[in-house]
């Protein structure tokens, strides 16, 4: 049904204007019920299952379960997403249990400096070069054709 | 009418969209501006940090061009560009998009994106212009550098405001309309240059899972052709609007094949083991020089696999198993490091899904499958607009000075036909395969352009205010309809007065699916058949008038889907035009099933001016031999 929520665990993220399931949805589906303080999906037809809701959620109340018009019940995928990696438990149908962790960034969040620390190289506004070029292309000088 | 306040904010340069292109624009032209006095102002339907069709994040960077290695250079990249869209290329754009992208791609390691390196410290390539990354929060992480440009270069960015329709001076734009979705609020954007990157078009044509699965379209399902619908709307000039694209995915969740094809040198073969790309090469003769160029092009290697499927010699299987015992032979002699090597290829196919189809990990662990010991099904998906990658719809837009020859050149890059109106990313046509590297380089470009652009024509249009509310009343119009009708029924989606947007969007699906070549139609389509899709689109399009919302998340629905009909007409009309078949693996005309280089080799343009479609050939003028 794609995600879903959890009902023993979902605290409507405390009663605040917005909770982090509705912030992050890119789809616009996630809602508040104000009177229960408990989110739910508006619209599971139209979740991509791309996780965001999931991955966001601080109570790790929101779960996804596989499309139910093609996809055998039973299988898990559960994401634990931190500041640098992010680990994912695969439960089969069958039982059997898979654990991957993989990386997701090199850098402090929030540390992404705009020009990359290659600086104002280009600052003619009549160049071809965008601003931090040709050095951020590691060339010494922009690729054109000859004519 | 609806009692929503009106918002209005002023600016120079105004961003439409949050995704890769627009994510590029921002970081680029809030340099620019700030050097001289103007400012920056992004709009977004979703929040920055997820929103696009980047969203979930990718497994991998699909466009680099290593020129520093002096392996590739941009040449190399238009030939293979040019092949795979069957001749039909803007190569100035192509090109000056391979010139900035590995600049681009730098930039995303250095803030933060892990890339993968081998032992040297050098990129792993997927394939020949593919890189690996650890791709979970590609978006997060370029987000998170446009909206530190923006706000350190006194720029600003609003989330959870739907952009609907252009602001016009005559013929320079002015800005742009839309709501949040959040309070009952009206935006006004006034700005002396627009940028449409609002990304391409998804549940245009009916998809294959029309029940839960709806949502799992291969391209995400918030993509609704605002770009086309903004652009169109503008009166901007739009081309190759016939190119649709169909992945072939794992089946059903759509899962990428791009690293079991290319990382794991993976066979596809058919029911009775049957290699389509071996036993068919004869079909590559028909079309052209194209059928001969390595690699074949995308939509002719769907074909071939298509003509299986049409013979009934489906499920079409992607051997996995095969492809790992390759690999495990290599290593017959070394237990120690066969094992070590098969840990690695797990970890690394299941991250392939993990990263950016996480449902085709639920769908493999749901029906159990261990790709070292049975073959997965890999099927067509159903058509998307989306010319980032080997579909090439979007606007007709002006090359740079140096590359551009003067037919494709007016002034600024990256501008449409419409002044101060520019694109990116998928909102501009005829530049594919630029993927999310291509279209955050494209969208830098587009940047610095629009802030030449307004220092060159630095005066704010004028925003006629009479126009400005009768686009307020039009836009919210489907709130009233639901308040005056929706009490007289007794449920709230049935009733005789009005259409709510989910079965508006069914009915459009179901036209584009059986009329215009969707997977029905085995994605075929004719002259009659296409005449009879515009009549139902005709009446479906009087229907819009009578759309209706509950709420502002059904307000949003009722414009996207709107923007989906716009998509589907100018797709339907410019397949109509084009009286052959090119791209027979995206779609075949039954009536017209020969590729004619001698008549059609050129780009089909049009444009929808005071309720006139207007279509035209333009010649392909090339740049590099």
């Amino acid at each position: 049904m794609p995600s879903y929520v959890i009902l023993e665990k979902c605290d409507g993220c405390k009663g605040q204007d917005k909770t982090a399931c509705m912030y992050i949805c890119p789809n616009d589906l996630m809602v508040l019920d104000k009177e229960k303080m408990k989110a739910w999906n508006r619209a599971p037809e139209m979740c991509w299952e791309c996780y965001n809701c999931v991955k966001i959620c601080p109570q790790q109340a929101i779960d996804v379960r596989g499309y139910a018009d093609f996809v055998p019940m039973g299988a898990s995928v559960v994401p634990l997403r931190g500041s640098e990696d992010i680990m994912w438990t695969v439960k089969f149908r069958s039982g059997q249990v898979k654990r991957f962790k993989f990386p997701i960034r090199t850098t402090a969040e929030g540390s992404a400096v705009p020009d990359g620390g290659y600086g104002e190289v280009t600052t003619d506004l009549a160049s071809q070069c965008l601003y931090n070029e040709p050095a951020a292309l590691k060339l010494d000088a922009l690729p054109t054709v000859k004519k | 009418m609806a009692n929503f306040e009106t918002v209005e904010v002023t600016t120079d340069i105004l961003i439409c969209g949050g995704g890769m292109a627009a994510c590029g624009a921002a970081v680029e032209a809030s340099y620019w501006a700030n050097k001289n006095g103007l400012k920056v102002t992004l709009v977004d339907k979703a929040a920055m940090d997820r929103s696009g069709a980047v969203a979930m994040g990718l497994s991998a960077i699909n466009q680099y061009v290593d020129i520093n290695s002096g392996n590739n250079t941009c040449e190399d990249y238009v030939r293979y560009v040019r092949n795979d869209l069957m001749g039909i290329t803007r190569e100035d754009l192509v090109y000056d998009i391979a010139r900035h992208v590995d600049s681009t791609v730098h930039l995303f390691e250095k803030w933060g994106l892990p890339i993968w390196l081998d032992e040297e410290g050098k990129y792993v390539h997927e394939g020949r212009w593919q890189l690996m990354i650890n791709g979970e929060s590609y978006k997060v992480i370029v987000a998170e550098a446009a909206k530190n440009a923006l706000t350190q270069r006194g720029g600003e960015y609003f989330e959870r405001v739907f952009i609907t329709n252009p602001l016009m001076d005559g013929d320079r734009i002015a800005g742009a309309v839309g709501f949040s979705t959040r309070e009952e609020k009206f935006y006004v954007f006034k700005a002396k240059a627009v940028l449409a990157a609002m990304g391409g078009a998804v549940h245009v044509f009916k998809p294959r899972s029309a029940g839960e699965g709806l949502g799992r379209a291969w391209y995400p399902p918030w993509n609704s052709g605002s770009s086309l619908a903004f652009t169109l709307l503008a009166g901007a000039e739009q081309t190759c609007q016939e190119v649709r694209f169909i992945p072939v995915r794992f089946k059903d969740a759509y899962g990428p094949v791009g690293a079991w094809f290319l990382l794991f040198k993976s066979r596809a073969t058919n029911a009775f083991g049957g290699e389509y790309m071996v036993e068919r090469t004869d079909e590559l003769k028909k079309w052209g020089s194209y059928g001969s160029v390595k690699p074949i092009p995308a939509n002719l290697r769907n074909w071939l696999g298509m003509l299986d499927e049409f013979e009934g010699k489906g499920p079409i299987f992607m051997r996995t198993e095969e492809a790992i015992q390759k690999i495990a032979d290599q290593y017959k002699d070394d237990p120690k490091a066969y094992k070590k090597k098969m840990k690695e290829l797990e970890a690394e196919a299941w991250e392939d899904f993990l990263d950016m189809t996480i449902s085709q990990a639920i769908l493999w662990a749901g029906t159990n499958v261990e790709p070292e010991v049975k073959p997965s099904e890999i099927a067509a998906a159903e058509p998307y607009f989306i010319g980032s990658h080997s579909g090439a719809s979007g606007a007709w837009v002006s090359g740079p000075k140096d590359l551009a020859p003067p037919e494709y050149f007016w002034g600024y890059e990256y501008m449409s036909t419409v002044k101060g109106l520019f694109c990116a990313g998928d909102a501009s046509g005829a530049s594919s395969h630029k993927f999310s590297s291509g279209s955050h380089a494209e969208g830098r470009a587009a940047g610095k352009s629009m802030v030449r652009f307004v220092l060159d024509n630095n005066t704010q249009p004028n925003v006629d205010a009479a126009k400005v509310e009768e686009l307020k009343k039009e836009i919210l119009k489907p709130l009233d309809i639901f308040a005056e009708f929706g009490p007289k029924s007794s449920d709230p989606d049935i009733n005789p007065e009005f259409i709510k947007p989910k079965m508006f969007m069914f009915r459009l699906q179901k036209i584009m699916d059986e009329y215009a070549g969707g997977v029905t139609a085995g994605f075929k389509t004719n002259k009659p058949k296409l005449d009879r899709a515009l009549e139902l689109l005709t009446w479906l399009k009087e229907d819009s008038a009578k759309l209706a919302a509950e709420n502002l998340h059904e307000l949003m629905r009722c414009h996207e889907n709107v923007q989906r009909l716009w998509q589907a007409e100018a797709h339907v009309r410019t397949i109509l035009f084009r009286e052959e078949t090119r791209w027979p693996g995206y779609y075949f005309r039954s009536d017209f099933p020969s590729l004619d280089e001698e008549n059609w080799k050129c780009f089909v343009n049009l444009t929808y001016k005071d309720g006139n479609w207007e279509m035209k050939k333009v010649p392909v003028i090339s740049i590099v031999d």
